[in-house]
């Protein structure tokens, strides 16, 4: 729950009197609070830097460190005073938080530190302010590829294995890294040059490319580099600590592109035909231009950073095809009539879309028509602004996210209400013992206060507060027993008990076994409306459903039986104790009793009954 | 100061309403200085400009009720608050209204109440005002609550109402059938002493 509401609270239960005269039963007792009313300064001592404060401003969070009765455990009976052995320039921004509702990032301050300053005080990150948490995020991530490289870089125990990853360690590691480098250098060079046109040879009038008037040369000095090659290959397999990872790994697999094209060429017959296949496949020799990335860091985070952004790049991508194939077809249909056009396809028009949206503009097709100039001024236009839209989704996807977390977090306060009532309830009569007398113990007396105010809330109007869970089963309820149209007595009776609660939510939480003996006929081309039936173990859902094949249903009405009887034709999320049963679903009409499951469970496992 | 909503494009004004001195506040409610020193410190706290509009209010007392809704009820209140109908509530008027629910007698209470019932303060609480009260009271229930909310049941609510407050069955109910009403109601009596110890 936000704090600085806190101060608010005796206004808010003050306001609960304009409830009173509507009220449709008696007000419940309010919570007695021991504690002292007025409020008092408290020292907070952070290695030797001293703090005061008011009690109301850590009492703002009950659920953080200070706010709650854990920093008891910090005090100095003697100075009278919270002492805390940590950061006192760190100390300062919690505390500002305290103070003012908004916790900020401070940048100058290691964000491990920080993070962990936050893990210690009880303080989710989560609720950094708008101002400070782009950055801190940003940080965030960076620090974590840091620390992955780091974990990359120091596994593998083997001494050859950490030999090829850190050149450093020996001499002869060394060698090797710039002896590789060389020749990756070598082969990369060698690609290149060998297109260049030589002069021609004796005898011919063409310009012949270097590749073809050296062959040999070229040929030993292919040779030499995929020797070293598969060399450092079958090296590093060797030494991998764990093969399939390594050959799974995007090095290994650069590697092998690399040096394939040379294998399969020796193989390859001199066939005409195929001999183009094998011309295309020398094209991957420029792949080994990737190798330089072992020896450059930078290289790396490049790589790094591609993957991190590859969401934003592939909406990126994404929108751009969209508004490509869009502006592609109108301008091949504003062009389409006109004679000696260029835009013959559409496909022959994503050329021109794409060279415009992103405004390169090469002029080889330019429209003709009026209508294909005023569709082409107005692609090169938003060619523009699609490269600008990504920024703006990004802001309102983590505004997203947050909301769903405050979300999140409201759903925590209302269980937190639920929680309550029932301990309050299981309090008197103590089933489970301290525990649940510790935990209600555990509450701040803002949080009793707020729950006394949500009762009252509760009283005035004579409705509960409950879950969606229970509520959505009591509709289901409802709308059953509305509909269905031969009901025995003992199904009336079953869920005129549900809805008046002979099983209600306190029997349900109960830490005790609890199940309920039912049995559900099911029969195909029933009119019942139901798609699914939640089902909890201890509730009991009596259903008969159309009178054509139904079997009298056996109803027994014992809660304290450990047996659980029920059709059930599919669990799709079968609870962690019972056993795992999930019956095929059945073609034919199954009335009458399925299976006889023991389920031991005695917690809110939900069961999905889907009809046939 | 006045922050003027009008042209907050041209002016950015802050308001600054400083609220009277402590001796007098102390004079005008039944708070002494110290409580009303931690009063002021949460409310300077909450709204450093002194004065809370109708937005904050709204959003400060939906916090307390995450369930439903509780917008509606926070307007009446809100205009409950703001005796004078400036659109904003200053530390005296939240201060006053505080004094009065907390710290009241039982008359001061029920006239408090009733004014928050009577939404166009004509002296009357007729049914439709009561309905649109009640309803807001529902709303902050949320939707899952058990039993399950009917649309009928605020309607079924003010006619009990009515039928137990409206003596003259004129079909309104004055200030003093309300008094009448809740001093014949021991419920109502004991309740309304429930909230003395607050602050």
């Amino acid at each position: 729950m936000a704090a600085g509401v806190a101060t608010w609270l005796p206004f808010a239960r003050a306001a609960a009197v304009g409830w009173l005269p509507l009220a449709k039963k008696s007000m419940p007792k309010p919570p007695i609070d021991k504690s002292s009313k007025s409020d008092e300064i408290l020292y907070v001592n952070v290695s030797g830097v001293r703090f005061q404060t008011w009690k109301n401003t850590l009492d703002r969070y009950p659920d953080t460190l200070l706010g709650s009765s854990e920093k008891e455990f910090f005090f100095n009976e003697e100075t009278q005073e919270f002492f805390f052995d940590r950061d006192p320039e760190m100390f300062r921004h919690i505390l500002n938080f305290y103070r003012t509702g908004k916790l900020h990032y401070p940048r100058h301050e290691c964000i491990q530190a920080f993070d962990e300053e936050l893990a210690f005080y009880g303080i989710v990150p989560e609720i950094i302010g708008d101002c400070c948490m782009e950055e801190y995020r940003d940080r965030k991530k960076e620090n974590q590829e840091r620390l992955a490289e780091d974990t990359e870089a120091t596994e593998g125990g083997d001494r050859l294995w950490r030999a090829f990853e850190n050149p450093h360690t020996s001499t002869m590691a060394l060698v090797f890294y710039y002896v590789t480098g060389f020749f990756i250098a070598v082969s990369v060079i060698a690609n290149i040059v060998e297109t260049v046109p030589c002069r021609p040879i004796k005898g011919s009038v063409k310009d012949l490319p270097c590749g073809e008037k050296y062959q040999e040369a070229f040929f030993c000095m292919d040779t030499a580099c995929v020797l070293i090659f598969t060399f450092e290959y079958l090296m590093r397999l060797f030494a991998a600590p764990s093969r399939c990872k390594f050959m799974r790994s995007v090095m290994s697999v650069i590697d092998v592109v690399a040096i394939m094209p040379y294998y399969i060429g020796l193989v390859m017959p001199e066939n005409e035909d195929v001999s183009g296949a094998f011309v295309t496949l020398r094209v991957f020799r420029v792949f080994r231009i990737f190798k330089f990335s072992r020896h450059s860091q930078g290289l790396r985070i490049l790589g790094y950073t591609l993957k991190s952004c590859a969401s934003e790049l592939g909406f990126l991508l994404f929108s751009l095809t969209m508004a490509i194939i869009i502006f592609a077809t109108v301008m091949f249909y504003a062009e389409k009539g006109t004679k000696g056009s260029d835009f013959t396809s559409i496909p022959a028009s994503f050329w021109y879309t794409i060279v415009t949206m992103t405004t390169l503009g090469y002029g080889d097709m330019v429209p003709n028509t009026i209508a294909g100039k005023i569709f082409g001024s107005i692609c090169s236009l938003s060619g523009v602004l699609v490269i600008a839209l990504p920024r703006a989704d990004k802001m309102r996807a983590q505004q997203k996210v947050r909301m769903a977390r405050i979300r999140m977090a409201k759903k925590g306060t209302t269980n937190a209400f639920l929680q309550y009532k029932e301990d309050r309830g299981l309090g008197v009569r103590d089933h489970v013992g301290d525990n649940t007398a510790l935990c209600v113990k555990n509450r701040s007396a803002f949080e009793h206060q707020h729950h006394h105010l949500l009762h009252c809330l509760e009283k005035t109007t004579n409705h509960e507060f409950t879950d969606e869970m229970t509520y959505s089963e009591m509709c289901m309820t409802e709308s059953a027993f509305r509909t269905s149209r031969s009901t025995s007595l003992s199904s009336h009776q079953g869920v005129n008990n549900n809805s008046t609660g002979c099983c209600p939510r306190r029997a349900r939480r109960r830490a005790a076994m609890r199940l309920a003996n039912s049995t559900i006929s099911v029969s195909r081309g029933s009119i019942q409306e139901l798609d699914t039936l939640h089902m909890k173990t201890t509730t009991i859902l009596p259903q008969t459903r159309s009178s054509l094949n139904a079997q009298p249903p056996e109803l027994k009405l014992n809660c304290g039986e450990p047996d659980f009887t029920a059709a059930i034709i599919s669990i799709p999320t079968p609870p962690a104790n019972s056993p795992d049963e999930s019956l095929p679903p059945s073609p034919a009409p199954i009335p009458g009793i399925l299976r006889n499951t023991r389920a031991t469970a005695c917690t809110n496992d939900t069961f999905k009954i889907s009809s046939l | 100061c006045r922050y003027n909503k009008a042209d907050d494009d041209l002016e950015m004004t802050m308001v600054c309403h400083r609220p009277e001195g402590l001796d007098q506040l102390e004079a005008l409610t039944n708070f002494n200085k110290r409580e009303l020193q931690v009063l002021y410190r949460g409310f300077k706290n909450e709204c450093p400009s002194g004065v809370v509009n109708e937005d904050t209010f709204k959003q400060i007392y939906s916090k307390f009720f995450p369930h439903g809704d509780a917008s509606q009820y926070a307007h009446y209140l809100f205009n409950a608050f703001d005796t004078g109908n400036s659109g904003s509530i200053k530390f005296e008027d939240f201060v006053t209204a505080l004094s009065i629910l907390l710290k009241g007698t039982v008359t001061e209470k029920l006239q408090w109440t009733f004014n928050l019932y009577d939404i166009n303060r004509d002296g009357y609480i007729n049914k439709e005002e009561m309905t649109d009260i009640v309803r807001a009271i529902y709303d902050m229930m949320g939707k899952y609550t058990y039993p399950v909310l009917k649309t009928d049941t605020p309607k079924q609510h003010v006619d009990a109402f009515f039928q137990k407050m409206d003596k003259n069955r004129d079909g309104v109910v004055t200030l003093d059938e309300f008094l009448l009403s809740c001093q014949e109601d021991e419920n109502i009596m004991r309740s309304l002493q429930l909230f003395e110890n607050v602050m």
